[in-house]
């Protein structure tokens, strides 16, 4: 009956997802003749548009990559600027941007596993009917949703495009009252996540059981779970200084989407934290660790379906590891800055390199100043672009183990495959290049 | 009376004023009493042409979407432009003062001709808008009250004054005093001066107020030190396209 069987799948515009990407499938006597993964997104040139900007307005401009990752957009920006004009930050500015992107990798996180990935676990289009039939846990996602914000509100001005991340520092910093204040809460949030993690646990067999072997890149240190700063680290070829990230990610382009592609020692890698937690597992905080034994997630896992698994088990990581580094600036006690503190900084010219770990993965940027400050070349890898081509493989991977499924529940399949990769797709055309083959 | 139905699309951009919608948490689910949402792909898979309010977030930067646009003109009876790349062009205006022929061929290559993209511009400059939610990002605040507005059938109360009101009501320290540039004597307000109020400057995101004073204030950049170039590049930051418009 297979061998009969001919379908075309063209979802245009796949859904809760950021931005604009399609899968076409064509099956034909049951053989698969094609399936591709497909970006329509229009394209928005920012590395040709920081050209010619000063360092004041690179993290500006390029947090606007992303209205879901600005943080990171923000925090990778200001490290390629600082680490091409030598500047260095306090040990005390180090913590509170470390507090920052813990806070956006939660607002991510929970937005992905709690609005976007939940309704196909529950069997419907979106978190509304869930409103309805599951009140309670809806409550406990939005409650956990509100406390990533305000803890962004808290330490960059804003959830959205920060104002206080700035070259050299912080504009403002909050006050230790403040942060003691989150901390409280973000104790208090402990039982909320594992209400979450539970909920997932008896959703969790719906999660197709699905492996393809690939590679995992991401940032790894010695002593941390690595997502400020760090190493490449890769589970094929171990680690090598950030300075040699092109040799990493050799972007390369197919002719039938609008999105940069990369790959290092395979045909593919994805990035993200599935990723981090197979290069980084023993460094996660303990509660987290427990959170990843309850889903029996240990590295390295080749199920991509558990990305969204190991974004719980991060959002666990993220708050106490935000509670350690609160500990930590209270015990060092908060030195007071300046109001309106704008860092004297030595304008020089040189190339630097920004790595940070963002929701979806290893993000960087790279600019080369002249001696006035102002950039006359910029490079930012998306997280994404490194996810498109693992995100392909994947699906034509899965597809012929579905085929004896019925139409819609293939379509279902792949979309829910697409979708555990959290894609951001507006990010990844930040610049597009289309060849015609 | 049935709810509104409600619909919610994105062209270029970042895709952050529909998050702040998200962001709205258990307001939205009070929202959600009010309005019915038919489409909103960011997060959900139902969809639907018939809808009486079209949020539109995102720039028009190529022919093939005028099309789109066009049709939810058609199909929504108000259509509110939501975030600076919808309302004033943005960030994305940024490189329409570069050569765009430059642009294409250094990303497209010998393909360039393929391809359509033409300078960033606003929503009404391809279509009529009904209102304007301003910012980069949007406030949820402001989201609310022009969608209140909207339900009672009311002109939404946008501020016609600059940045400066506000930030002088806030005491904050002016960016000039501080030796920093701002272009918030000519920006509009309705942001309560946020970025100056946590350290730093006034961008420009929400576009330049009703009758601005340009030329005036980029002599004030300029004595207080700018180069004429840098003073240029402050307003083009994001008023790009209502300065070529004017």
């Amino acid at each position: 009956m297979m061998k009969d069987r001919n379908f075309d799948i063209n979802v245009h515009h796949v859904t809760r997802v950021e931005g604009h990407g399609n899968i076409y499938v064509n099956v034909r006597k049951g053989t698969v003749e094609k399936c591709e993964w497909n970006i329509s997104e229009a394209p928005r040139f920012f590395e040709a548009m920081v050209v010619g900007r000063t360092w004041r307005e690179l993290h500006h401009i390029t947090s606007r990559i992303c209205g879901i990752c600005s943080i990171g957009h923000t925090l990778a920006s200001l490290r390629a600027t600082e680490a091409a004009m030598g500047i260095t930050i306090s040990e005390q500015d180090l913590k509170l941007r470390k507090i920052a992107l813990h806070a956006e990798n939660m607002q991510s996180h929970i937005l992905h596993i709690g609005f976007l990935v939940l309704p196909d676990l529950m069997g419907v289009g979106s978190v509304i009917p869930v409103a309805s039939s599951n009140p309670e846990e809806v409550k406990t996602v939005l409650s956990l949703h509100r406390l990533a914000n305000e803890m962004s509100n808290l330490l960059c001005g804003r959830t959205t495009h920060p104002q206080r991340l700035i070259p050299g520092g912080f504009s403002k910093i909050p006050t230790m009252k403040e942060l003691i204040a989150l901390r409280e809460r973000l104790k208090a949030s402990v039982p909320d996540l594992q209400k979450v993690a539970e909920l997932f646990k008896t959703l969790a067999p719906k999660l197709p059981d699905f492996t393809r072997e690939t590679e995992f890149i991401g940032l790894t240190k010695p002593d941390e779970y690595a997502l400020y700063d760090g190493d490449l680290g890769s589970t094929d070829t171990g680690t090598a200084p950030v300075a040699e990230y092109l040799s990493f990610t050799n972007e390369y382009i197919v002719p039938w989407s609008t999105a940069k592609r990369a790959k290092h020692s395979r045909d593919s890698y994805m990035v993200g934290a599935l990723a981090r937690l197979n290069l980084n597992y023993d460094k996660l905080s303990p509660l987290a660790k427990q959170t990843a034994e309850l889903f029996d997630l240990k590295p390295v896992c080749h199920n991509p379906f558990m990305n969204s698994i190991a974004q719980l088990v991060e959002v666990v990581h993220n708050v106490e590891d935000s509670i350690r580094l609160i500990d930590e600036l209270e015990a060092a006690g908060l030195q007071r800055q300046p109001d309106y503190n704008n860092p004297e900084i030595k304008v020089k010219a040189g190339r630097g390199i920004g790595a940070v770990e963002v929701p979806r993965g290893l993000l960087f940027h790279d600019y080369t100043y002249n001696e006035k400050g102002v950039c006359t070349k910029a490079n930012c890898v998306i997280p994404t672009n490194q996810n498109h081509g693992n995100i392909e493989l994947d699906l034509k991977a899965l597809l012929p183990k579905i085929l004896n499924k019925k139409e819609k529940e293939i379509e279902l399949n792949l979309e829910m495959l697409v979708r555990a990769y959290d894609p951001c797709i507006s990010c990844s055309t930040h610049a597009v290049k289309v060849n015609f083959v | 009376m049935a709810k509104p139905k409600v619909a919610f699309f994105d062209f270029a951009g970042c895709e952050g004023d529909q998050l702040q919608v998200a962001n709205l948490e258990e307001e939205l689910l009070d929202l959600l009493g009010q309005v019915e949402v038919v489409t909103f792909r960011e997060v959900m898979k139902e969809k639907s042409d018939n809808y009486d309010i079209a949020f539109v977030e995102g720039s028009c930067t190529r022919l093939q979407d005028e099309e789109r646009l066009k049709q939810i003109r058609k199909n929504a009876k108000l259509v509110v432009a939501i975030g600076s790349c919808a309302t004033i062009g943005g960030i994305n205006s940024l490189r329409n003062d570069k050569d765009l022929d430059d642009v294409r061929k250094a990303v497209y290559g010998e393909d360039a001709r393929l391809f359509d993209s033409y300078a960033a511009r606003p929503i009404d400059a391809v279509i009529p808008v009904d209102a304007y939610v301003h910012g980069c990002p949007i406030t949820k605040e402001e989201f609310l009250s022009v969608v209140k507005a909207l339900l009672l059938g009311k002109k939404p109360d946008i501020p016609t004054y600059p940045v400066c009101v506000e930030c002088k009501k806030n005491e904050n320290v002016c960016a000039f005093e501080r030796g920093q540039f701002c272009v918030g004597p000519v920006t509009r307000a309705g942001c309560n001066s946020c970025c100056v109020n946590e350290g730093t400057i006034c961008w420009g995101c929400r576009g330049l107020v009703d009758n601005p004073n340009e030329n005036a204030h980029k002599e004030v950049l300029i004595k207080y030190g700018l180069t004429v170039d840098d003073a240029i590049n402050k307003f083009k930051l994001y008023f790009g396209w209502q300065e070529r418009k004017r």
